[in-house]
């Protein structure tokens, strides 16, 4: 096995048991914006998208790298929006609360 | 590594350290946008630098970079534009479609590269395993995830869709899917090695989907969320980037968490879910609709008078709530009880609605404090000390059934909905859930059915309610 394989393999297998660690702890409330958060993350392949397109040099290529370069820019513009306003309503109702209460007393 | 790849892989480093804090801080209501907006940050990084890689390096020609700069501002503004636009009961539908396009350009990718290798060429193991991955995976849930946009949306019919001979054209999909595999791996490139991948790939994602009906949903989009995650992180084995192994090994673990999450709360197997149907895989439905049952019709005054003079109230929301759009009427109503001192909670199960946590996403929606949505386990512990349990468009995670042999939701995880006082049934009709089979609740003696639209009888209810309380 090459010593890059090896590298890679070893950072995928950890980045696995990291994010098991860390998901597991989010409550079932949060599970939907925390999906589309992951979602946005995986928006990262835009980078892949970007790196592709750079190379390309005749027509196919040029297709093809158009394609990668859209889906990827969907995935992670929209995941990070859509994430955002589902928790500006999470976080929403708490202020709410907050300013009632300062309100009374 | 020269100097400028040092300052861009110690950027990407940073940039996954981002989404895994990010991640880390989604765990509380309070933490999480700043999570999320951590992790967007990290992203923005990752990107600049790529930019700045590609600057330096100027190997590519300016048609290369006017298609970028006009795919990248089509892909921003359209994502942006579904993103703000979407309806908070849209929302499954939305992240499937993100699942399909992430797994897509994953595919893309992996196609670029391969065919980038000249034909003929002998491919190191290192790079044809994980491109053939990337391509199968990344079809697989490109197909797959619109498939289920559409069932989501209503585009596609949201029922089982089977028919005679699924089962031996599965089989041969697979086959030619691992034939391609076998190909790609042992014998130099070769273009129909990819498009048989591709291919039969994409039927396979197509079948995957298209018998699996709607209450199954929630494992079907963390699933085809988990694909993704995996085909992305294939992709990053291909051109050999670490940020995009990190983060799409991040969020396969997600995806699978969820998924076996979802399949627990249903007590199935994650293999049942796919091969569709429900329990023997047959959609059942037919053997138990014409028992007759016992149930109570009521009155919106008379649930008015229950909710008056209860002290506790519980509400169940279900998927119903979701397709009525009712979820500003349930708020409405719960306002007006707890201003007049009536404790309000919520009772959500895991699989209510279309995804994971989608009822949760309905309420904040309308301003429910995070502190009144009660999981299965708490909410269970409150059952028997409530007056009235109002359940609005649920049914099989409300059925007793559930808790004897030989049904087809046995063992399934149920709120106990039977224990609270009196419960009460808002539904359109007494159309069985997607299990098949009547629900014991309905027929119980505490338990009256009002027969409506959820939107329509909580305003109902609302107005009946007002003026018990007034008196």
């Amino acid at each position: 096995m090459s010593q890059e394989l090896y590298t890679n393999l070893a950072i995928f297998v950890l980045s696995l048991l990291v994010g098991f660690e860390v998901i597991s702890k989010i409550p079932a409330t949060l599970h939907t914006p925390m999906m589309s958060g992951a979602n946005a993350i995986h928006g990262v392949v835009v980078v892949g998208s970007i790196l592709v397109a750079l190379e390309a040099d005749s027509p196919l290529f040029y297709v093809i790298a158009f394609i990668a370069a859209v889906l990827g820019a969907v995935n992670v513009a929209g995941g990070y929006v859509v994430t955002d306003r589902m928790l500006e309503m999470f976080s929403k109702p708490k202020e709410k609360q907050d300013d009632t209460k300062g309100g009374e007393h | 590594m020269s100097g400028l790849m040092t300052v861009v892989s110690l950027s990407y480093l940073v940039s996954a350290a981002c989404y895994v804090i990010g991640l880390h801080m989604m765990r509380t209501p309070k933490t999480a946008r700043n999570g999320n907006r951590l992790s967007s940050v990290g992203m923005f990084l990752a990107v600049i630098m790529t930019f700045i890689v590609a600057l330096v390096k100027h190997q590519a020609s300016a048609m290369g970079w006017i298609l970028l700069i006009v795919a990248l501002v089509i892909g921003v503004g359209y994502g942006v534009y579904k993103a703000r636009t979407v309806k908070m009961t849209d929302m499954p539908q939305l992240v499937s479609l993100f699942n399909a396009v992430g797994g897509g350009a994953a595919a893309a990718i992996g196609t670029f590269d391969y065919l980038s290798k000249p034909n003929g060429a002998s491919l190191a193991f290192a790079f044809s395993f994980p491109v053939i991955l990337d391509l199968v995976i990344g079809s697989v849930t490109f197909s797959g995830s619109l498939i289920a946009t559409g069932k989501l949306s209503g585009h596609v019919s949201g029922k089982p869709i089977s028919f005679p001979g699924a089962k031996l054209l599965n089989g041969l999909v697979v086959l030619l899917i691992l034939g391609s595999i076998v190909l790609t791996v042992g014998f130099p490139t070769n273009v129909w090695t990819l498009v048989l991948a591709i291919v039969a790939s994409l039927v396979f994602g197509i079948l995957m989907t298209i018998p699996i009906g709607g209450a199954d949903m929630p494992v079907v989009v963390s699933l085809l969320n988990a694909f993704t995650g995996l085909a992305v992180a294939m992709a990053g084995f291909v051109i050999d980037n670490q940020v995009l192994i990190i983060a799409g090994a991040l969020v396969g673990a997600a995806g699978t968490i969820l998924t076996l999450q979802m399949a627990a709360a249903m007590n199935r197997s994650v293999a049942n879910i796919i091969a569709g149907g429900f329990g023997t895989g047959d959609s059942g439905g037919t053997a138990t609709d014409d028992v007759p049952v016992n149930v109570k019709e009521t009155s919106a005054d008379d649930i008015g008078v229950q909710l008056a003079y209860a002290k506790n109230v519980m509400i169940i929301p279900g998927y119903g709530l979701a397709a009525a759009q009712a979820q500003h009427e349930v708020a409405e109503l719960a306002k007006l009880l707890t201003d007049n001192g009536i404790n309000v909670n919520y009772a959500i199960h895991p699989v209510a609605g279309r995804m994971p946590g989608h009822m949760n996403v309905l309420l904040a929606e309308v301003n429910v404090p995070y502190d009144q949505m009660k999981q299965l386990e708490e909410a269970n512990s409150m059952f028997e000390n409530t007056d009235v349990s109002l359940v609005i468009g649920a049914n099989d995670v409300t059925n007793p059934a559930a808790r004897k042999p030989n049904t087809a939701i046995s063992g399934m995880p149920i709120l106990d909905v039977d224990k609270s006082k009196s419960v009460v049934v808002i539904k359109r009709s007494m159309s069985t859930g997607y299990a098949g089979i009547q629900n014991e609740l309905f027929s119980d003696d505490q338990t009256s059915m009002f027969f409506s639209d959820a939107k329509k009888g909580l305003q109902d209810i609302i107005a009946a309610t007002k003026e018990y309380l007034d008196q």
